[in-house]
């Protein structure tokens, strides 16, 4: 789904923040991303989803090379991946609801009610459907973006550092959502520096573990 | 604007936009912004009524400058200058001439009564013509253009010595050339307000569109095309355009409505109006603003859009 071939990127000529990674993500498999912060995480995932490209080597999402696309195929391709945001990235004037089912809006797809109160009902945010999002606390927040990153029923759903700013319990709420969505055959990619949620989600699902260090990317193993 | 941007030209969707009092959450998307709203209507209104003016004045001058053509290239004047003795050999001989010409009309001896009128402006009522040296004039009206002046002039050099032939050549000319050019500034005055609504509503539309670059990152990031995120603006601006326009376009036309009828006055100014079918010209202002407004904002839109990843 999404290939790597000795990828680098730099957000200034001469500097690089990655450096020669090489990643296949198959589909229905669950991937952990972790790393220091500032070791380029959330610039990873924006490669994954086209919004940065890569600077050196070859990226492939969905059998595309990312450097070839057009603006508007872009956006297609965004519509194939669900993304869950570090900053959640809501349209503050409109109402929970109605952010959630954006994706649909942009993609000229009719809005089934049913469909979105049953996705309101997934994450527990049916009684905020009508709340503006700056009411939301970081919780909500977070599980509101993950239901407007699957309302398209994307194939790969890849979340940057979604339990952040989350108590542990919460964390895990949000965890156990993503973990139902790999089980219904989702590729999932966690960016995460909390190794405690990576081993309890390790409970829960065959995940794999990625790891950042020195621009490069390596597979981690037994320490977690 | 790039040929590509008028590949995906959505005119059914625009339509639909502009029709329906609301077209739902993908209007919404975009948040209300009340500056650039207002500035929009004002600057398309504004424009609007100057364009009333400058296509009434377009219009008059136009039908000026066809109706001093037509009315003075169908009338010449002969004047008779001579001793009193000769006056009616000579008038004679100007009217046998006038009669045997090729396209000349028909000649009409002004008579004195007439003269008397002609004159009351300047001298009052009761001017007592037979005292005053006023040459015989002949009034010869509906010339062709088959109405050969030198000819006859040459014609009566020989027959009519005092005679003088007048086609108003002299003085019709300017003022004929003085009417096309009204004309032509006029039109020149449509274009530049064309322009410049179209410059201010890119910049309404592109203030715009800085205050909401979060709301359009966030659309890219889920997937919206860059003519999906412009049609947002394009609907919005385009409708403003239309509205501020029409009711530009009502005051102004409501306006020379009200102005004095040509009959009342006379004049070239209280002629500055609309006849006929020209009352619908006016109508045309609100669509031509409604398109500037779609294709200035539409060319501000995607030109911005395409700098954001």
């Amino acid at each position: 789904m999404i290939e790597m071939q000795g990828v680098s990127f730099g957000y200034h000529e001469g500097e690089q923040l990655l450096s020669d990674m090489t990643l296949s993500l198959q589909p229905g498999s669950f991937h952990f991303l972790t790393g220091p912060s500032g070791s380029g995480k959330t610039t990873f995932l924006r490669l994954c989803y086209a919004d940065l490209l890569p600077s050196a080597g070859g990226l492939q999402v969905f059998g595309q090379d990312v450097r070839g696309l057009s603006r508007d195929a872009i956006a297609l391709l965004r519509r194939r991946v669900g993304v869950v945001h570090q900053d959640t990235q809501f349209l503050d004037h409109l109402p929970v609801a109605e952010n959630i089912a954006l994706p649909l809006t942009v993609s000229g797809q009719p809005i089934d009610m049913q469909a979105l109160k049953q996705l309101l009902g997934w994450v527990q945010m049916g009684p905020h459907a009508r709340t503006l999002p700056p009411s939301l606390s970081g919780g909500e927040r977070q599980r509101a973006a993950l239901a407007r990153a699957v309302i398209l029923s994307p194939e790969v759903v890849l979340a940057d550092e979604p339990t952040g700013n989350l108590d542990w319990d919460m964390s895990m709420r949000l965890i156990q959502l993503l973990v139902e969505l790999n089980r219904s055959g989702k590729t999932v990619l966690i960016a995460t520096h909390d190794l405690n949620l990576i081993r309890a989600t390790k409970t829960m699902v065959s995940a794999r573990v990625l790891r950042i260090a020195g621009k490069k990317l390596q597979l981690a193993g037994a320490d977690l | 604007m790039r040929k590509s941007d008028l590949k995906s030209l959505d005119i059914a969707s625009l339509w639909r936009g502009l029709t329906r009092s609301d077209a739902g959450i993908a209007d919404r998307v975009v948040p209300p912004t009340g500056f650039t709203a207002q500035l929009t209507l004002f600057a398309a209104g504004a424009m609007a009524f100057l364009a009333v003016f400058a296509l009434a004045l377009t219009l008059a001058t136009g039908r000026l400058a066809e109706r001093w053509s037509e009315a003075l290239a169908q009338t010449i004047t002969v004047r008779i200058s001579a001793a009193p003795d000769q006056v009616e050999a000579q008038t004679s001989a100007v009217l046998e001439a006038l009669r045997t010409t090729p396209g000349a009309g028909n000649a009409h001896v002004v008579s004195d009564d007439e003269v008397e009128e002609l004159l009351e402006p300047w001298f009052g009522p009761g001017v007592p013509v037979d005292a005053l040296p006023v040459p015989r004039l002949i009034e010869v009206t509906g010339s062709t253009r088959d109405f050969d002046a030198a000819a006859l002039r040459l014609r009566l050099e020989a027959e009519a010595p005092d005679a003088v032939i007048d086609d108003h050549t002299s003085w019709r000319q300017p003022l004929v050339t003085a009417a096309n050019r009204l004309r032509v500034l006029g039109i020149m005055s449509l274009a530049l307000i064309a322009a410049a609504s179209g410059a201010m509503i890119t910049l309404a539309a592109k203030a715009a569109l800085a205050a909401n670059g979060q709301v359009i990152r966030v659309m890219r990031l889920i997937g919206a095309r860059d003519i999906t995120i412009a049609t947002a603006f394009v609907r919005r601006f385009t409708r403003r355009a239309a509205l501020g326009a029409a009711g530009g376009t009502a005051l102004g036309t409501l306006a020379i409505f009200v102005l004095p009828d040509m009959s009342d006055a006379g004049g070239f100014l209280t002629g500055l109006g609309f006849q006929g079918w020209g009352w619908l010209l006016p109508l045309a202002i609100p669509v031509l603003s409604a398109g500037i407004g779609f294709l200035a904002t539409r060319w501000a839109a995607l030109g911005m859009l395409r700098k954001i990843p």
